[in-house]
């Protein structure tokens, strides 16, 4: 008897199938809501090459869904406590631990390395970089994301040249602020917990060939009444658009401008800012009982709802720095007063009060 | 719902958009007289992207909707 008995004696699975696991090199995109238990049941079930990447520290926001991680791991990168963590329970899988945000500098080199990837990201702009480097690549990718509480799962680039991608079905990115994630609308953690196991268990399918799959379709999950849609995906002629041409073109693109994200900086950049500009302004977007408060620094608070009514304040202002709990209203902030002041200096503070580089967190 | 109507259902920030998940609407003949419709109804929709299924298959541009069609509007989703 060995650890993976109970999956091989399953009629139609067997030891071809565990061989195939045991074959196989899956990078997890992201130790986050979906790739904590994506990765849990990936190694549990005997994949033997997980790769785990994520540049994020663990903060105490994260313990309802990111149940690979505890109250003793706060402040430490995700990707080496889960390869840590993993390696404990299991001896006979590889960990490899990429401590690191996925980028367009890195994604090749690291994505070239896997059979199949688990995109667990939480971010339009990392989802369209893996998508495209996927399918430059050709490699399969189980795409999984969240909104409240609703969940959609599919396998993307499954079949080859000409698979269904992610553009097909999105051709246009979405900017953060029209679809917030997590951190804006709040989720029950169960939730990317369902999604990232189904992830998983889509990828276990895949890989050893066991059942049916979500090979060009997309499936839609509703926590709340349990009822789930599952959609034909079609090929979609104007999506060929947007998608790089060659690994060079994806290494020029910058995901963060194509996701209209080019107004944003982070809290270093902010402050360099903010030192060269004697009457630049900060401004706490978010509502006055959000909390933590920015530590160290001076700062105007000004609800979401009243920037437009305040406008009038910051005519002289030729900087003007907007934040908020993740930067996504800070995001919508910025393209209010955008419309007042058209060529100020108005920047949106990326991550927020919640970014690894903000004040309070380091 | 008839065979004469069409059922319209909606997922994510969509169904926030027209506050429901579910709606049944007198027969349109294709898919651009529909999101007319809809854009009329719910001005917040123009504003939002998404995908469009009829009876479960995603469909691109104009296409004809059959009699008692379900037709589906999904957006994207970020979060993880």
């Amino acid at each position: 008897m060995d650890r993976f008995e109970r999956q091989y004696i399953l009629p139609g699975f067997g030891k071809d199938a565990q061989q195939k696991l045991q074959e196989a090199k899956v990078l997890v995109i992201g130790a986050g809501g979906l790739g904590s238990p994506a990765s849990l049941y990936l190694a549990a079930a005997g994949v033997g090459t997980i790769g785990i990447m994520d540049g994020d520290m663990v903060s105490i926001s994260n313990l309802n869904r990111q149940v690979l991680f505890g109250e003793g791991d706060l402040g430490l990168n995700k990707a080496e406590t889960a390869a840590h963590f993993l390696k404990s329970k299991y001896f006979d899988i590889k960990i490899n631990c990429i401590p690191e945000f996925i980028t367009t500098d890195n994604i090749i080199s690291i994505l070239s390395q896997y059979d199949l990837i688990i995109d667990g990201s939480d971010n339009f702009p990392t989802r369209y970089l893996v998508n495209d480097a996927c399918v430059l690549l050709g490699i399969p990718l189980v795409f999984g994301a969240v909104y409240q509480n609703e969940g959609q799962v599919a396998i993307l680039n499954g079949t080859g040249p000409n698979s269904i991608n992610y553009r097909d079905i999105f051709p246009d990115p979405p900017t953060a602020y029209e679809i917030p994630n997590c951190s804006e609308t709040g989720v029950l953690g169960v939730l990317p917990g369902i999604i990232g196991t189904l992830q998983a268990a889509e990828a276990i399918k895949y890989i050893t060939g066991y059942g049916s799959t979500l090979v060009d379709k997309m499936l839609f999950y509703n926590i709340l009444t349990h009822q789930s849609y599952v959609m034909e995906l079609s090929k979609n002629p104007g999506s060929e658009i947007g998608l790089p041409l060659s690994i060079e073109a994806l290494e020029a693109t910058d995901y963060a401008v194509v996701c209209g994200n080019g107004d944003t900086v982070d809290w270093e950049e902010a402050f360099g800012m903010l030192a060269k500009s004697p009457n630049g302004i900060l401004i706490d977007v978010r509502e006055p009982d959000e909390f933590p408060k920015l530590k160290g620094y001076a700062f105007q608070s000004v609800p979401l709802d009243l920037i437009e009514e305040n406008q009038h304040h910051w005519i002289n202002s030729e900087l003007i720095l907007l934040f908020c709990q993740s930067g996504i209203r800070s995001l919508k902030a910025v393209k209010m007063l955008e419309r007042y002041f058209p060529g100020k200096k108005i920047h949106s503070i990326s991550g927020g009060i919640e970014a690894s580089d903000s004040p309070n967190n380091s | 719902m008839t065979l004469t109507s069409i059922r319209v259902i909606a997922f994510g920030m969509i169904a926030e958009k027209i506050k429901t998940n579910q709606l049944d609407l007198e027969y349109m003949p294709d898919t651009e007289v529909l999101l007319g419709y809809l854009y009329q109804q719910y001005p917040d929709l123009q504003h939002t992207k998404f995908s469009i299924a009829l009876n479960k298959k995603m469909v691109i541009g104009k296409t004809f909707i059959p009699l008692g069609a379900e037709v589906a509007l999904l957006p994207p989703f970020s979060g993880g």
